[in-house]
């Protein structure tokens, strides 16, 4: 990350609106070549925050710079190499898949291919619908071709897989990753942890309107490694702990956490204990926090 | 200049492919001219119907498609966060508006040049026309009711607009002098009709295109007023989202 060329540069942007502060105070940078997920509950704040960064809103206080230019004064210069997806819509209903992307990629001096860019997020077969006609994740797709209608140098993408299908979100996702190989600086806002996840090289989590937290996945998750498995049975971790020293905590229906590195012994010790005990043992998983669990752990709640 | 012909192109693209909006702006205003040119039943107070009406439906066309149809489609767009998406192109707003503008004026041309010719073919005989004078006024009307559509347009959520846009279309077409003539209307009632833009462009075409105008130097003023206040309001009033 630290040899990457830096993108976009949010310093100390504060959002208002009336009295209510939507973006706090925030800082973050995103690379070129890298996938930076902008990561918060509802309401957090992402839309907004990345609203300035696209030069669609003005900020209160603080500085952005995207690709070396001010937004807000040289939104036509940026809008040239900038791609954007909407949170929804963006699209008239009665117009055509084709005729929407061909539209967008004439606004664009250098413009991607049209029909490349259909074919490209799998619209080919339903060139010719309309949007009132496509299915979400159709839609989804269609808004994610009009984001890459620039060949852009960066793009905002916000909550780009929202209802779309398992196999749908695979290809938006490679077409995302794709995207980034290629140079394109990824700024994605969601508030899946999934997607964060399975996309983010770098990860900016954001909670009522502050940034909480900054890093890439390894970065969040480090000095957090646990234990997690589950077992149909129910253990008696006093036994567990009192035979092995292992200090386990129930954490679902059937799930277990323990708070500690992974090492071979322990590993071992709890096997050993969990067959004397013949107790089943299922899904055991060992090494960093989920992000979730980060997520949880830095904002005490559900994203 | 590129991008302004693309966005028109898109603009009238989604004109042309939009049945509502055609017979907004061409349907209804051929059938009100062709049926209260045969049938007499409006009091016009002329010989011929058709030269009380000729003028009337040319203003009311423009308000068709100046205020409605641009309104209508407008705050649809804004609903549907075409304006937000269309907003982060190189576009920018100013071309947008300029495309709009575009859109109107092409339209309206399509208009007259169906109008028009049906006036004259349902007998309609405007004497000394001044045609230049009538395209001015005509221009400026266009102006007040863009002015006043995207007004309505930039506030208003999507379906609300619609039946707003629909319901001031219908009172200003019977409150403005278009097919009633002001005369017939009852005292309070003429003198807000007069003040309307909708009343003052058709006074102001009915004296440039007959001679026919009850007040034409105070509807220029009204119009003129209408047409500085209505883009005023609009540009602060409007939201893009």
């Amino acid at each position: 990350m630290s040899h990457a060329v830096t993108a976009v540069e949010v310093e100390h942007l504060t959002v208002r609106y009336g009295d209510l502060v939507a973006v706090d105070d925030i800082s973050f940078t995103a690379a070129a070549g890298h996938v930076t997920t902008v990561l918060g509950p509802n309401g957090a704040g992402k839309t907004s925050a990345i609203e300035v960064c696209e030069g669609y809103r003005r900020a209160t206080v603080g500085s952005v710079r995207v690709l070396g230019f001010d937004p807000a004064s040289q939104q036509r210069q940026l809008s040239k190499r900038m791609g954007v997806m909407l949170q929804e819509g963006g699209v008239y209903p009665g117009s055509g898949v084709m005729e929407t992307v061909r539209h967008y990629t004439s606004l664009y001096g250098n413009g991607a291919d049209a029909d490349a860019l259909v074919e490209a997020v799998g619209l080919t077969s339903k060139s010719k619908a309309t949007w009132r006609r496509l299915s979400g994740g159709e839609r989804q797709r269609l808004s994610l071709a009009l984001a890459l209608a620039a060949r852009p140098d960066v793009a905002f993408l916000d909550e780009p897989t929202s209802g779309v299908d398992i196999n749908g979100r695979d290809a938006i996702r490679a077409i995302i990753r794709d995207l980034a190989s290629n140079g394109c600086a990824v700024v994605l806002a969601t508030h899946e942890l999934d997607e964060a996840e399975r996309l983010a090289d770098h990860v900016v989590i954001i909670d009522h309107g502050s940034v909480i937290a900054a890093g890439t996945l390894a970065e969040l998750r480090h000095g957090h490694d646990e234990i997690r498995f589950r077992s149909d049975s129910i253990l008696d971790l006093r036994a567990l702990a009192l035979a092995t020293g292992i200090v386990a905590a129930k954490v679902g229906n059937d799930e277990y956490v323990i708070d500690a590195p992974p090492q071979p012994r322990l590993m071992a010790q709890l096997g050993d204990w969990l067959a004397e005990a013949g107790h089943p043992l299922h899904d055991l998983r060992a090494g960093g926090q989920r992000l979730e669990d980060v997520f949880r752990r830095l904002t005490g709640g559900a994203p | 200049m590129r991008l302004t012909f693309v966005q028109l192109r898109a603009e009238l693209r989604r004109v042309a492919g939009n049945g509502e909006q055609l017979l907004l702006t061409l349907g209804i205003p051929v059938l009100l001219l062709v049926f209260f040119s045969l049938v007499d039943v409006l009091p016009t107070g002329t010989k011929d119907p058709i030269d009380f009406l000729a003028p009337g439906i040319l203003a009311l066309a423009t308000m068709s498609t100046a205020m409605v149809s641009l309104g209508i489609g407008t705050g649809f767009e804004r609903s549907y966060h075409v304006l937000k998406r269309l907003g982060t192109t190189p576009l920018g707003r100013p071309r947008l508006i300029a495309a709009k503008i575009g859109a109107v004026i092409a339209v309206e041309v399509v208009q007259f040049a169906v109008l028009i010719p049906v006036a004259y073919l349902l007998g309609w005989s405007p004497g000394s026309p001044n045609w230049l004078l009538a395209v001015v006024g005509v221009v400026i009307g266009t102006v007040a009711f863009a002015g006043l559509g995207l007004t309505i347009a930039g506030r208003l959520p999507g379906e609300i607009n619609l039946a707003v846009q629909n319901g001031l279309y219908l009172v200003l077409l019977l409150l403005g002098g278009m097919v009633i003539p002001f005369a017939k209307l009852p005292g309070v009632t003429r003198a807000v009709a007069h003040a309307l833009p909708s009343g003052a462009l058709a006074d102001v075409l009915r004296d440039t295109l007959s001679n026919a105008g009850t007040q034409p130097g105070r509807s220029w003023i009204v119009l003129g007023a209408w047409a500085v206040a209505t883009p005023v309001l609009a540009s602060r009033l409007f939201r893009w989202d």
